[in-house]
């Protein structure tokens, strides 16, 4: 390495007090710069992405087929007809998407603060809360990309949604994404014991997506066992599914919205501070 | 003074454990080139992490040109860049995409990062790699790009935690070379870790960390003197030998 020219003199600019807040630009440009990152890594990572969407397809086009018969759907809600089991699970398996981004970025997020893209994120002198929210909310804008990638080939397996609907899912993905990524960020950072996907992936995300109305409608978990749909009842992923299915179909449901709302207020607050610096002693 | 440390103390396990930094305190005067020397485990990273908030500071006090960093951390962000002992740079990213990241975390839209960036790549003789995949640079190279990055936003004190690892020999006298020029153009304080005796001069301000505790503050000379021996290498060598002696006795 040769020594490089110091043509530049530091600039005086250093002499200027900083600000002991900064303005709201100042965050909305922070906002944009999180956002941009992840969908430059996202569009780099082609392999990834692949990955990402072979998962659900396997569900819809594999899964589906072969259970198209042992599981009849009677018309329910928001549906108007009968419908296919691959129109059936479609929405679940947006929402699977999104439960698998957000459980891994966050576990990523957690053990990666004291080295590479989060320590450089952190020594932003933006608050932490407004960093941590930021990320999670560009972890969820991308990962609607893989969602909508699906649905369009999902058309193939005759899953024709409104077209208005496509319109209409956006926010409740949106909800559902941030829900899932505050809920894996609390996790990872409260439970240690989760050290790695397999755990997240074996105690948390499999427990999330089969106890929940992604693959069969509640009442037949109900026909089963009656404590079972209990717990499918309030597992936080049923309300998220079923808001998205609403809203695919351009209808709203107003518990599944007050739920998921709910949930991701609570989980936020609990994930960013459960977020905390070690301090010393050990604990943090 | 740049930096101010008042008698910080940090320690992993639970209180009665081995302090990984005890009893610290010192200062850093204005637009000097500062090593902190120490041995492996002797606690420099831990200082840094503390200086840059990765830990929490609960026993002490940090200051960044009288600025607090418990009572306004958004300030003294602001004051201090800093190049990580691990590369934080996205390889898949390009150096000026990179850049533009790190200036968009400090606030900057894309227009106003423009020149900040332009004005960094041609200090370090970037500017040809700045559409580059990082992934494509050497370490050196590397070096420079997050050296620019730490500089972006014009801070008043350079943290760099032992920015030399991997590098090769030539590579890392250039560097130091490199750094210590910052100081001499403008208001810049550079507080440079390390572990290498040869990239300490005798007239730098010398941090001489052992086993969590701070055992010179004083110039290479006065480290000589304290040690009893004519060289730098020699007196870090007999100094970082013998158990450091009780907190606070002999910081000068």
């Amino acid at each position: 390495m040769t020594t490089p020219v110091h043509n530049t003199p530091i600039s005086p600019e250093n002499q200027n007090a900083p600000l002991a807040t900064l303005s709201l630009s100042a965050y909305w440009h922070c906002f944009l710069g999180v956002l941009t990152r992840e969908y430059l890594r996202f569009i780099q990572q082609r392999t990834r992405f692949l990955s990402a969407l072979i998962r659900p397809l396997l569900w819809l086009v594999v899964f589906a087929a072969g259970f198209r018969a042992a599981l009849g759907i009677a018309i329910i809600e928001p549906y108007e007809t009968y419908i296919t089991y691959e129109v059936y699970i479609a929405p679940g398996l947006c929402c699977m998407i999104l439960l698998f981004n957000g459980m891994q970025s966050s576990l990523s997020m957690v053990y990666d603060r004291e080295m590479g893209s989060m320590r450089v994120l952190l020594m932003s002198p933006l608050p932490r809360w407004f960093l941590l929210a930021s990320k999670l909310l560009s972890i969820a804008l991308v990962s609607l990309l893989q969602v909508y990638a699906f649905l369009v080939i999902a058309l193939f397996v005759d899953v024709e949604p409104p077209l208005i609907g496509y319109l209409t899912v956006l926010p409740a993905l949106l909800l559902v994404a941030v829900m899932l990524g505050a809920i894996g960020l609390f996790i990872s950072s409260r439970i240690k014991q989760l050290e790695n996907f397999a755990g997240v992936m074996n105690f948390v995300i499999f427990p999330m997506f089969f106890l929940s109305s992604a693959l069969y409608p509640l009442w037949k978990m109900r026909e089963s066992s009656e404590w079972l749909y209990w717990i499918c009842a309030i597992n936080p992923f049923t309300h998220a599914v079923e808001l998205v299915r609403n809203a695919l179909y351009m209808k709203l449901s107003g518990e599944a919205l007050a739920a998921t709302l709910a949930i991701t207020a609570v989980f936020s607050v609990l994930a960013v501070t459960g977020f905390k610096p070690q301090r010393s002693g050990g604990r943090g | 003074m740049s930096v101010s440390v008042e008698q910080v103390s940090f320690r992993y396990g639970a209180t009665g454990s081995k302090a990984a930094l005890d009893d610290v305190s010192f200062e850093l005067p204005d637009s000097r080139f500062c090593a902190l020397l120490g041995p492996n485990g002797a606690g420099k990273s831990t200082l840094f992490s503390l200086l840059t908030r990765l830990f929490a500071l609960s026993q002490g006090s940090i200051k960044i040109q009288g600025d607090d960093l418990n009572h306004a951390p958004t300030a003294v962000m602001q004051r201090i860049g800093v190049v990580f002992q691990q590369s934080t740079l996205d390889l898949d990213l390009t150096v000026a995409q990179n850049l533009y990241y790190h200036a968009s975390l400090h606030g900057f839209s894309r227009k106003a990062a423009k020149a900040p960036i332009e004005r960094e790549l041609a200090r370090m003789t970037l500017t040809e790699r700045a559409n580059d995949k990082v992934r494509a640079l050497n370490g050196g190279h590397r070096r420079r790009v997050e050296i620019a990055r730490a500089l972006l936003h014009t801070p008043d004190v350079l943290l760099l935690d032992e920015p030399t690892t991997g590098l090769d020999p030539d590579a890392r006298f250039a560097l130091n070379q490199h750094v210590r020029s910052l100081c001499n153009d403008g208001q810049l304080t550079v507080l440079w870790a390390t572990h290498l005796i040869e990239e300490v001069q005798p007239d730098d301000r010398v941090l001489l960390l052992h086993q969590g505790k701070l055992i010179s503050s004083g110039s290479g000379q006065d480290l000589c003197e304290l040690s009893g021996e004519s060289s730098l290498p020699a007196a870090f060598k007999k100094l970082t030998q013998k158990a450091p002696p009780p907190s606070g006795a002999n910081t000068r």
